[in-house]
């Protein structure tokens, strides 16, 4: 697209707050400069789903590989040295960008991986207490009675590993509902967490309705009856400033690729004694302490959940990511999608024929917004979205039980980032009109 | 191609305006089938008449594309011989998988050769399919004999 309009915080910038310049960002996002179907402009509105990468991320991670490729943590030449130093490197800048310690960082292959670890903790946990239930901490045992509690708008990375675990176990799910306007039904939460309750794993923000949770009262409750806290930063940590420590959770689940850096690499932040005493999860060389022909002894954490080969350069790659995002600093950032959320809110409220599922209001909300319009089912929308250029979600975007409770197959869902300005807003709404014409509704 | 020729007047016609669209009174089998990447649902009922001709019968919800398809399946196999049924079958899951470089035979396709500029966009492949696969899986559970000599098919 051009850049002639002036981007929307250039002007009203809050007190305090430093205006995104987004005619300059765009400039170090190659593929922002791409033509797709019939030579249309990209618009990219699908962030939420996986963010594009700036030159410096995907020259870091070319770097790497250039310069100083190598197994790490073992070897003892050059190369294994500088690559190790490149990794633990990117642990410590990662975890420093959430308020973390590195020792509390695991890496993952993606945030899905993240919440299985999780889960898969206390399924392993659980089925090995039967047989040695001294060699596992309790709180990872699970029994018939216990229940784990979730709500109505996980992605489905945060709702299938557990209704795994409730079916090894014999643990109940439940969940906290939702209002009609997209928010947390948090009347019943004393009698939904109850003293039961083993887990509460919950979203801070939803992928599909952009509601940002209370989480930190959520995870108090949590606390309150001793049950394990975990929280699902995706939507949450690429788009505003985030302290993992500060929230209340034990467990903190996100990945890379949403906030600017490379695919194939997720994060765990946990409480260091939390993570400590989790049985592991992939199992194999790199995450061992000792191993003899009968048994195994395993490395502290983050070790012990970084079993084979690592994702090296995804993680340099997402270290120069969370140094972009720095610069750019994360207030700005939320300042930013803030008001372009509050631009696409007004534009589609003005629509006829259009409903938003989701929080109407900009406040605790962050830039998904999905839609329906009447007549037109979301697919049909996304195919004419495409064809003047604009890339967005349709679908039930891995949130189908969310989707079934505000009774529709599936929505249109445009979600903005750093490089989007109020005329990627004003093209989709414009090929929404022109779906609305073409279909005669 | 841009999208309004994706969108063919057949295809929105059989959208707006479903043909044979309801279940049966008495189903020999069905088949419920969905798309899990976006949701969209069709349900396919078969039997078969005294003379052994297909009845169809279907409901579902989703895109134009998936809908309508299941309205042009329903309209064309209605009351043929199973055997010519599968040769539209056939001919259908050809083009859908032409990637829009096939020439649809109308004669055998009838109004499914509306569906020609889909196969141009793979995303939408899978939603025209959508009933054409609930009709074949139940014509097996329903044991229908549906084999069609390669020879056959052109």
């Amino acid at each position: 697209m051009t850049q002639t309009s002036v981007a929307p915080t250039e002007a009203s910038a809050p007190d305090g707050l430093r205006p995104v310049d987004v005619a300059r960002i765009r400039r170090d996002f190659p593929i922002l400069a791409r033509t797709v179907r019939n030579d249309r402009p990209l618009v990219y509105l699908d962030s939420a789903a996986t963010s594009q990468k700036p030159e410096q991320v995907l020259e870091a991670e070319s770097a790497y590989y250039r310069r100083c490729n190598a197994a790490v943590h073992r070897g003892a030449h050059q190369l294994a040295e500088e690559a190790t130093d490149a990794y633990e490197e990117a642990r410590r800048v990662i975890a420093g960008f959430v308020g973390a310690s590195a020792d509390d960082l695991v890496f993952t292959k993606n945030a899905t991986e993240s919440l299985n670890l999780v889960a898969y903790a206390f399924s392993n946990g659980t089925a090995k207490g039967v047989h040695a239930p001294d060699a596992v901490d309790p709180r990872f045992v699970l029994n018939p009675g216990d229940s784990i509690v979730v709500t109505q708008m996980e992605h489905h990375a945060n709702l299938v590993p557990w209704q795994e675990v409730c079916a090894k176990t014999g643990a109940t799910l439940r969940w906290i509902g939702l209002t009609d306007d997209g928010r947390l039904d948090l009347d019943g939460l004393d009698t939904v967490i109850d003293s039961t309750t083993r887990v509460v794993s919950i979203v801070h923000q939803s992928n599909l309705l952009g509601t940002i949770n209370p989480v930190s009262e959520i995870m108090r409750r949590a606390q309150a009856v001793g049950a394990i806290g975990v929280v699902d930063g995706c939507q949450s940590i690429p788009h505003m400033p985030v302290d993992v420590t500060a929230l209340g959770a034990d467990l903190v689940a996100w990945s890379g690729h949403k906030m600017l850096g490379p695919t194939g690499i997720g994060m765990l932040w946990g409480r260091h004694e939390v993570l400590d005493a989790m049985p592991p999860f992939i199992t194999g060389g790199s995450m061992i302490e000792t191993v003899f022909m009968d048994h195994s002894t395993y490395a502290p954490a983050p070790k012990r959940f970084e079993a084979g080969t690592p994702m090296v350069a995804q993680a340099v790659g997402t270290a120069e990511a969370v140094r972009y995002l720095d610069a750019l600093g994360m207030q700005n950032v939320a300042a930013h999608e803030h008001l372009l959320t509050g631009y696409a809110l007004e534009r589609l409220e003005d629509m006829r024929g259009v409903r938003i599922i989701g929080p109407r209001d900009n406040v605790a909300r962050g830039s998904a917004i999905s839609f329906v319009v009447e007549g037109i089912h979301p697919h049909d929308v996304g195919q004419f979205l495409d064809d003047r250029g604009v890339a967005v979600r349709v679908g039930h975007h891995c949130a189908w039980p969310t989707c079934r409770r505000f009774d529709v197959p599936a929505t249109t869902r445009l979600s903005t980032y750093i490089y989007n300005d109020t005329t990627d807003i004003d093209v989709a709404v414009e090929g929404v009109r022109a779906a609305q014409e073409f279909f005669g509704v | 191609m841009n999208v309004e020729s994706m969108y063919q007047e057949i295809i929105l016609d059989h959208y707006k305006n479903p043909r044979g669209k309801g279940r049966l009174d008495s189903a020999a089998a069905e088949s419920h089938q969905v798309n899990p990447t976006c949701g969209d649902e069709v349900t396919v009922q078969v039997a078969t008449d005294d003379s052994g001709r297909l009845r169809v019968g279907y409901e579902g919800q989703g895109c134009s594309i998936s809908q309508a398809s299941a309205s042009v399946m329903a309209e064309m196999v209605e009351g043929l011989d199973p055997k010519a049924a599968e040769e539209i079958r056939a001919a259908f899951l050809e083009l859908m998988h032409s990637r829009g470089d096939a020439e649809p035979d109308e004669d055998i396709l009838g109004d499914g050769v509306a569906f020609a500029g889909v196969a141009k966009y793979p995303a939408r492949i899978k939603c025209a399919l959508l009933p054409w696969m609930a009709l074949q899986d139940a014509e097996v559970k329903a044991g229908i004999t549906v084999t069609v000599e390669g020879e056959t098919r052109s």
